[in-house]
C-alpha cells in the first residue's frame, strides 16, 4: 500500500525491496560544510592491493624520487589497477605496513616522504575521448589506477570492459549512501554536480546503456537538486529512493530501479545491468579530461571524538592518524574507530593504517556513541531479523546452522546469497552478532570447496604427472634401444671396416626393419585406438618414436650413400676419419646416455657404463684431433681458415649459451626471491658464478676475434711441408719433428679446455637448473592450491625451457669433446681407443711373460729364461711406450680426465 | 589508546529481549485486573506464585547447567512463562497446581529441552496440558463471572481449603456447549447474554485485545499471527453461525470467550515455538484459530487453545519448510 502510494507520488518508478531497517543518520554532522583539503602527511603507505584483484606491482625503487601522479606500481594481470604517487617526494621504502584489513594482517605498502613541493607529473587531459576509442579510454582507466570508490575497489576498467555479445540495458550510478554517518558522496555531488555527469557520460559512452539511472536516497535533497540541474536535457534519470538501509547495496538498488533480482550467484552484468558509484564516475572524469590518475579521495571524517567533522580531500595513502588529528580528534574521547559505515565498516585496530581507494569514511566514535556490543542472549526466534534482512532469508536459521557447523543446511537456507548488510544483527533484540556468525561459516564453506577443489587438482595432477613419468620411461627406453641399435651397427661397421658396402648393406637392413616396426607399432596403435584401449596413446606415443628412428637411420643411410662414393674413389682419408669422428662421438654420446641412464636409474653399473663412456669420448676425442690434424695437412684450401672459424663460432655458441644461462639462473633467482623461497641466495650466488662465466668466455671470444686475422694467416704455410698422408707419427717421439702442429696444438689445446670448462659449467649449470625446476614443479605440484594454475603452469614452462637449455648446453659440450677427440686422433695418428688398446695389450702382454718368467725360472733352463727376460723387457719397454702415448695424446688435447 | 575491536554492525537497535519480555508482561495487566476484578484475586495469587516458582526452578537449571544464572535470567523468558500459565489457571485453583504446572513447564518443556529458544513447545501450554489431563476437576473450576469472592476466601482457596461451593460456576463456552442445539435454553442462560459475547469473559477478552494492541503498537509482536489466530477462530464460527445460529455460536462470541484473546496476542505469538517465516506464522496460526473452533464445537473439551497451539507447535518444521521465503536471486530457480 505504502509502495503503491510512493510509486503514485514520485515523478519516476521506483520499485522496493524486503526487509531493511532505519538507524538513525548522523549525516547532519558532516555534510554541513564543503570539502576541505585533508593533511599532507609526513609519510604516505600505500598498499599494493587497495583495490579487488591482483596486487599491483612496484615499479619503482626504495630511494627513488617520484612526482605527483607518478605510476609507482603497474596492474598485474586481468583484474588489477595501476598505482601512483599522491605527491611529489622520495619513496622511501617498499615493505609489509599494516592495512584497513579484517584479518588485521600487514600488506605489502609502497612509503613515500612527501617533499611538500606538489611537482606534478606532466599530466595528459584527453580533449576528445571519443578520439581514444573504447579499448583506448578503457587502458587509461587501468592505467590511471580508477577503481570503485564506493564498495569493494573493483578495477573500473575490467566493469566498463564488455563481452562480446553483452549488452548494457541499465547503467546505475549509485549515489544512494544509505549507511549512518557517511555524506563524501553527497558533499560530492553537491559541490562537483558538473564533474560527476562529465564521468556519466564518460561511462555512457564505454557501456552504450539503454538508460543511464542516478539513484539517491530521498534524505540528500541538496545534492539530488545539484544532480538534476547538471543533468537537466540529458538522457539521465535522477531516480530518488526512499531511505531505507541497504538501499545502497548493489543488488538491492538495482532491484530498486529496475525490479530486476541479480540470480544468485551472478553479477549485475548478467542481467544487463552495470553500477558504478558516483565518486568513481567523479574519478573517471578526472583521470580521462584531466589526466589525473586517481591518488585522492572524499572520506567523510565524523564521530563525536573528533572536533571538525567534515569530508576531507585525502590523498590515498594518508595514514588515519594524520587525518584523524587533521580534523581535531579527542584521543582521550576516543571509543572506536570505523573504517567506512557504522553498518558494514570495519573497526581499526591501528591507526596507522592507510586511507585507501575504498576510504568513504572514518568515525572517530565515542564509547557511548558506538558502545561496546552487549553480551549475546538466546535467539528467541522472534523473526525481527527475518523481517529486515534484504535478501528475504531466514537469519535465525542461518544463524542456527552456522553455529551448529551444519553448513550443508546453511548453504541450502541461501546463506551465500547473505550480502552481510548487518540489517539482521542490528534489530536483533539479543544481540547476536549474526553476521559473524554468517562471515564465519561462509569462510568455512569456501574453504570446504577450495579443499575439494584441491583435492581434485591435485588427483588430476597426480595423474599428469603418472602419464609424464610414463612418457619420460619410455622415451628412456626407446633411445637405449637406439644406442643398442646404433652399436650394433658400429659394431658391424667396425667389423667390417673397409668395405662401405657392408655398411651401406647393413644400414639398409636397419632401416627396412626400422621402418617395418615403425608400421607394425603404427598398425598396433591403430587397432588400438580403433578399441579405445587404454593404452592406445602409448602406442601411438611409442609409434612416433619408432618413426623417428626410422628417419634417422635413413638419413644416416642416405649420408653413408652420398659418402661411400665420393670416399672411394678418393680414397680420401679424411672422409674415413670424418665417419669414424662421427662414429666414435655417436658411441660416446650412447654411452653417456647410458651411463646417465644407469646413473638415474642408480643400476649397479652405472660406474662402469660411465668408464666405458669415458673411454669412448677419449676415442671420440683421439680421432677428432686427427680429423682436424689431417684438415690442417690436406692442401685443399679453406680447411685451415675454417678451423678457427669454427672455433670462433663454437666460442659465439659458448658465449651465448653461458649468457642465457646467466639470464636464466637470474630469472630463477629473482623469482625465488620474490617468493622469499630460502635457497633464493643460493641462486642469486648461482647467477653470479655463471654471469662471471659468461664475462670470461665474452672476453675469450673477443681475444679470439682479435687473434683471428692472424690465425686465418698463420697456417697458411703449414700445409707447405705437409702431404696428405703426412700425419705426424703415432709415437709422441714426433712431436719435435712437426713442428708447426705441436706450436699450434698447446694454444688450441689449452683454448679448448678453458671452453670445454666453461660449456660443462653451462651444462651443469643448466641441468642443475633443470633438475632444480623439475623438483620445484613436483613440489609445488604436491601442494599447491587451487589458484596456483598459472604459477604451476610457468614452473612447467620453465622446466621445459631449462630442459632444453641443458640439452643444447650438451649437445655442444658433447661436440667439443668429439672436435677435441678427433684432434687427438689427428694428432698421434691413433685412435685413442686403439692407444689405449695398445696400451693396455702391451700390459698384458707384459705381465703374461712376468708370469710365464715367474713360473719357468726353476725349471727353464738359462737360455730360456734368458729369451724370456729379454721378451718381458721389450714388452715392458713397449707398454711403457703405449702408456705414455696413451697419456700424452690425451693431456695434449686439454682432456681432462674424467673426460676420457 | 585502547580502541573497541568488534564485527559489523557497530550500531544496534537499543532493544534487548529482556525488555521485550517486560512489555509482554506489562501488556498481560489490563486481562489480570479484568480477571481479578471478575473471579478474584485468586488469579492474582496464581500469577504471582507461578512468577515466584518460576524463577526459582529457573535458576536452579540454570546453576545446574552452569549457566551465569542472573545472565539468562533477566531475560525475562520465565516470568513471561509463569505470568501466562498463571493466567491461564482456574481462579481456585490450589497453590500446588501453579507449582505442579509451572515447575513443570520449566523443568521439562523449556530447560530439558536447552533453555530459551530450544523448547520446541509453548513452556506455559504444556505446563497447562500437564494439568488439565492430570486435574481435570481442578482445573475445570471455574467462578461464575462477577461474582468474585473476597480476597480470604480467595486465600482460602488458593492454600487449598474449601470455604464452599458457592464460588463455582460454568464458563460461557461450557454453558454454550451444554445447550448447543437449543435455542431456548440458550437464550435463557444470561451468562451468554453479555454485550460482545458471555459476560465476563467478554471483558477479559477486551482487555486482553487492549493488551495485544499495545504489543502490536510496540513492535514486540507482528500482526500475522493475532490476524490469522483470530480469523481461523472467527471465519468459521461465522460460516457455521449463518447455517445454524442454534448450534454454532457467532464468531464475537468465540472471540471473546475462554482464551481467545489472550492465545491470540500472548501465546501463539510466543516466537521460539512458532514457525519462522512471516507466512509461515501466519498459517500456522491460522490453523490454530481453525483448530480451536473445532474443538471448541465438536472435541470434548469446553477450550482448547493450549491443545491447538501444542499441536501446531508440533507442526512447525513441517511449515517452515514449505514457507521459506524465497531469498533474494532465486526467482523462480527453487524446485
Ligand atoms: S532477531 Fe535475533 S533473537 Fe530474533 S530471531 Fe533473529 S536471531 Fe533470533
Ligand atoms: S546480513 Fe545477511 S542475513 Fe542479515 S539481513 Fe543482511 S543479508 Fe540478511
Amino acid at each position: 500500500m505504502l509502495g503503491l502510494f510512493r510509486k503514485a507520488r514520485q515523478p519516476t518508478l521506483v520499485f522496493d525491496f524486503p526487509g531493511g531497517v532505519h538507524p538513525p543518520e548522523h549525516k547532519d554532522r558532516s555534510n554541513g560544510t564543503p570539502i576541505q583539503p585533508g593533511p599532507l602527511p609526513a609519510q604516505l603507505v600505500l598498499p599494493l592491493n587497495m583495490h579487488l584483484g591482483a596486487p599491483a606491482k612496484p615499479c619503482v625503487g626504495a630511494g627513488d624520487r617520484v612526482l605527483k601522479g607518478e605510476k609507482i606500481a603497474e596492474p598485474v594481470g586481468a583484474v588489477s589497477a595501476a598505482l601512483h604517487a599522491p605527491t611529489s617526494g622520495t619513496v622511501v621504502a617498499i615493505g609489509p605496513r599494516p592495512i584497513q584489513h579484517p584479518s588485521g594482517l600487514d600488506a605489502l605498502c609502497i612509503v613515500i616522504e612527501p617533499d611538500g613541493e606538489e611537482r606534478w607529473v606532466e599530466r595528459r587531459p584527453v580533449a576528445d575521448p571519443a578520439a581514444l576509442g573504447p579499448d583506448g579510454l578503457v587502458a587509461l582507466l587501468r592505467d590511471a589506477g580508477v577503481a570503485g570508490l564506493g564498495g569493494a575497489g573493483f578495477p573500473t576498467a575490467v566493469k566498463v570492459t564488455l563481452g562480446d555479445h553483452q549488452r548494457v540495458a541499465q547503467l546505475i550510478i549509485n549515489a544512494v549512501e544509505c549507511e549512518p554517518y557517511i555524506t563524501a558522496d553527497d558533499r560530492l555531488m553537491r559541490e562537483r554536480a558538473d564533474e560527476i555527469v562529465a564521468g556519466i557520460r564518460l561511462l555512457q559512452y564505454l557501456l552504450n546503456p539503454q538508460d543511464t539511472l542516478i539513484g539517491i536516497e530521498d534524505n540528500k535533497p541538496e545534492a539530488i537538486a545539484a544532480i538534476r540541474s547538471a543533468c537537466a536535457g540529458s538522457d539521465i534519470q535522477v531516480r530518488v529512493v526512499p531511505t531505507k538501509y541497504p538501499s545502497g547495496g548493489e543488488k538491492q538498488l538495482i532491484q530498486l530501479l529496475t525490479g530486476k533480482e541479480v540470480p544468485s550467484g551472478a553479477i549485475p552484468a548478467q542481467c544487463g545491468v552495470v553500477c558504478q558509484n558516483v565518486g568513481t564516475a567523479w574519478a573517471i572524469k578526472r583521470a580521462v579530461h584531466d589526466g589525473e590518475p586517481l591518488i585522492r579521495r572524499v572520506t567523510t571524517v565524523t564521530g563525536d571524538a573528533v572536533a571538525r567533522p567534515g569530508n576531507y580531500e585525502t590523498l590515498l595513502g594518508t595514514p588515519v592518524r594524520d587525518l584523524l588529528r587533521h580534523a581535531g580528534v579527542d584521543g582521550e574521547r576516543l571509543g572506536r574507530l570505523v573504517m567506512g559505515g557504522p553498518m558494514m565498516g570495519f573497526t581499526l585496530h591501528d591507526p596507522a593504517v592507510p586511507v585507501v581507494k575504498t576510504s568513504n569514511c572514518l568515525i572517530a566514535a565515542t564509547a557511548e556513541e558506538l558502545p561496546e556490543p552487549p553480551p549475546e542472549q538466546a535467539c528467541i526466534r522472534c523473526g525481527a531479523c527475518a523481517e529486515s534482512c534484504p535478501a528475504s532469508l531466514l537469519p535465525q536459521q542461518l544463524y542456527w546452522y552456522a553455529k551448529s557447523d551444519d553448513f550443508e543446511r546453511a548453504q541450502r537456507h541461501d546463506l551465500m546469497d547473505c550480502i552481510e548488510c548487518g540489517a539482521c544483527a542490528y534489530v536483533c533484540p539479543s544481540h547476536i552478532p549474526l553476521v559473524q556468525y554468517y562471515r564465519y561459516a561462509k569462510g568455512e564453506i569456501r574453504h570446504q570447496a577450495a579443499e575439494q577443489l584441491k583435492a581434485d587438482r591435485a588427483r588430476e595432477r597426480f595423474e599428469a604427472r603418472q602419464a609424464r613419468l610414463e612418457k619420460e620411461r619410455e622415451e628412456k627406453e626407446a633411445r637405449r634401444r637406439a644406442r643398442l641399435e646404433a652399436n650394433r651397427q658400429k659394431q658391424a661397421a667396425a667389423q667390417a671396416p673397409a668395405g662401405d658396402d657392408n655398411r651401406l648393406a647393413d644400414l639398409k637392413k636397419a632401416v627396412g626393419k626400422a621402418s617395418s616396426t615403425y608400421k607394425a607399432a603404427v598398425k598396433a596403435a591403430k587397432t588400438a585406438e580403433a578399441q579405445e584401449a587404454d593404452n592406445a596413446a602409448e602406442l601411438r606415443a611409442r609409434a612416433d618414436q619408432l618413426k623417428a628412428e626410422a628417419d634417422r637411420l635413413k638419413a644416416e643411410l642416405r649420408d653413408a650413400k652420398a659418402g661411400a662414393p665420393a670416399a672411394a674413389p678418393t680414397a680420401d682419408p679424411l672422409a674415413d676419419l670424418k665417419k669414424a669422428v662421427t662414429e666414435a662421438s655417436s658411441a660416446y654420446k650412447a654411452a653417456v646416455r647410458d651411463a646417465k641412464a644407469a646413473e638415474a636409474e642408480e643400476a649397479g653399473d652405472a660406474a662402469e657404463r660411465r668408464a666405458e663412456a669415458d673411454r669412448l669420448k677419449a676415442e671420440a676425442d683421439r680421432l677428432k684431433a686427427e680429423l682436424r690434424e689431417a684438415k690442417a695437412n690436406a692442401p685443399a684450401a679453406g680447411a685451415p681458415a675454417a678451423a678457427p672459424t669454427d672455433q670462433l663460432a663454437d666460442l659465439k655458441k659458448a658465449v651465448g649459451e653461458a649468457s642465457s644461462a646467466y639470464k636464466v639462473a637470474v630469472k630463477a633467482a629473482k623469482a625465488a626471491e620474490a617468493e622469499g623461497t630460502d635457497n633464493a641466495h643460493e641462486l642469486r650466488a648461482k647467477a653470479d658464478t655463471l654471469k662471471a662465466e659468461a664475462d670470461r668466455l665474452k672476453a675469450e671470444l673477443r681475444d679470439a676475434k682479435a687473434a683471428n686475422p692472424g690465425a686465418a694467416v698463420k697456417p697458411a704455410p703449414a700445409p707447405a711441408g705437409k702431404t696428405p698422408d703426412g700425419t705426424p707419427a703415432a709415437t709422441p717421439a714426433t712431436e719435435e719433428a712437426s713442428p708447426t702442429p705441436p706450436t699450434a696444438d698447446p694454444e688450441a689445446a689449452a683454448k679448448r679446455q678453458k671452453r670445454l670448462k666453461a660449456l660443462k659449467t653451462a651444462y651443469n649449470m643448466a641441468h642443475k637448473q633443470y633438475k632444480e625446476a623439475h623438483a620445484a614443479l613436483e613440489r609445488a605440484e604436491r601442494d599447491a592450491g587451487d589458484d596456483d594454475q598459472e604459477r604451476l603452469d610457468a614452473l612447467a614452462a620453465k622446466v621445459d625451457k631449462l630442459k632444453a637449455k641443458a640439452n643444447h648446453c650438451r649437445d655442444a659440450l658433447n661436440a667439443l669433446v668429439e672436435e677435441a677427440k678427433a684432434d687427438i686422433r689427428a694428432h698421434t695418428g691413433k685412435n685413442l681407443k686403439t692407444l689405449k688398446l695398445e696400451a693396455a695389450r702391451a700390459e698384458s702382454a707384459l705381465r703374461q711373460k712376468a708370469d710365464e718368467l715367474a713360473r719357468l725360472r726353476d725349471t727353464a733352463d738359462a737360455d730360456t729364461l734368458e729369451t724370456l727376460d729379454a721378451e718381458v723387457r721389450a714388452l715392458d719397454e713397449e707398454a711403457q711406450v703405449a702408456r705414455r702415448a696413451l697419456k700424452q695424446a690425451v693431456e695434449e688435447q686439454g682432456l681432462v680426465e674424467d673426460d676420457q | 589508546m585502547s580502541l573497541i575491536n568488534a564485527p559489523s554492525p557497530h550500531t544496534r537497535e537499543r532493544t534487548d529481549t529482556g525488555a521485550v519480555m517486560r512489555r509482554v508482561i506489562l501488556a498481560t495487566l489490563p486481562g489480570l485486573a479484568v480477571l481479578v476484578w471478575q473471579f478474584g484475586a485468586g488469579v492474582l495469587f496464581n500469577v504471582l506464585w507461578a512468577a515466584a516458582v518460576a524463577l526459582a526452578c529457573e535458576a536452579l537449571f540454570l546453576r545446574a547447567r552452569g549457566k551465569p544464572v542472573g545472565f539468562y535470567l533477566r531475560d525475562g523468558s520465565a516470568l513471561v512463562t509463569a505470568v501466562l500459565l498463571g493466567l491461564a489457571l482456574p481462579p481456585t485453583a490450589p497453590w500446588w497446581l501453579p507449582l505442579i504446572g509451572v515447575a513443570f513447564a520449566i523443568v521439562v518443556a523449556k530447560q530439558l529441552y536447552g533453555g530459551l529458544g530450544m523448547n520446541p513447545f509453548n513452556p506455559a501450554m504444556v505446563g497447562y496440558v500437564l494439568l488439565l489431563i492430570s486435574f481435570p476437576v481442578a482445573m475445570t473450576q471455574w467462578i461464575a463471572p462477577g461474582q468474585a469472592p473476597a480476597p480470604a476466601d480467595s486465600l482460602a482457596l488458593f492454600l487449598g481449603q474449601t470455604p464452599a461451593d458457592a464460588f463455582s460456576g460454568a464458563t460461557p463456552l461450557d454453558t454454550f456447549r451444554t445447550w448447543a442445539g437449543d435455542a431456548g435454553a440458550l437464550a435463557e442462560h444470561g451468562i451468554l447474554q453479555g454485550v460482545l459475547a458471555g459476560r465476563g469473559w467478554q471483558w477479559v477478552n477486551l482487555a486482553f485485545l487492549v493488551g495485544g494492541l499495545y504489543l502490536l503498537a510496540r513492535r514486540v509482536i507482528g500482526w500475522h499471527i493475532p490476524v490469522a489466530f483470530l480469523a481461523g477462530l472467527g471465519v468459521p464460527a461465522l460460516i457455521a453461525h449463518q447455517i445454524d445460529a442454534a448450534r454454532f455460536a457467532g464468531p464475537l462470541f468465540h472471540l471473546f470467550s475462554g482464551g481467545a484473546m489472550l492465545g491470540a496476542f500472548f501465546i501463539a505469538t510466543d516466537p521460539v515455538s512458532a514457525a519462522t517465516s512471516r507466512l509461515g506464522r501466519f498459517i500456522q496460526a491460522l490453523l490454530i484459530g481453525v483448530l480451536i473452533w473445532v474443538i471448541r464445537t465438536f472435541g470434548g473439551y469446553p477450550d482448547a487453545v493450549a491443545f491447538a497451539v501444542l499441536l501446531l507447535n508440533l507442526a512447525a518444521p513441517f511449515i517452515d519448510y514449505y514457507t521459506r521465503p524465497r531469498a533474494y536471486g532465486h526467482k523462480g530457480a527453487r524446485s
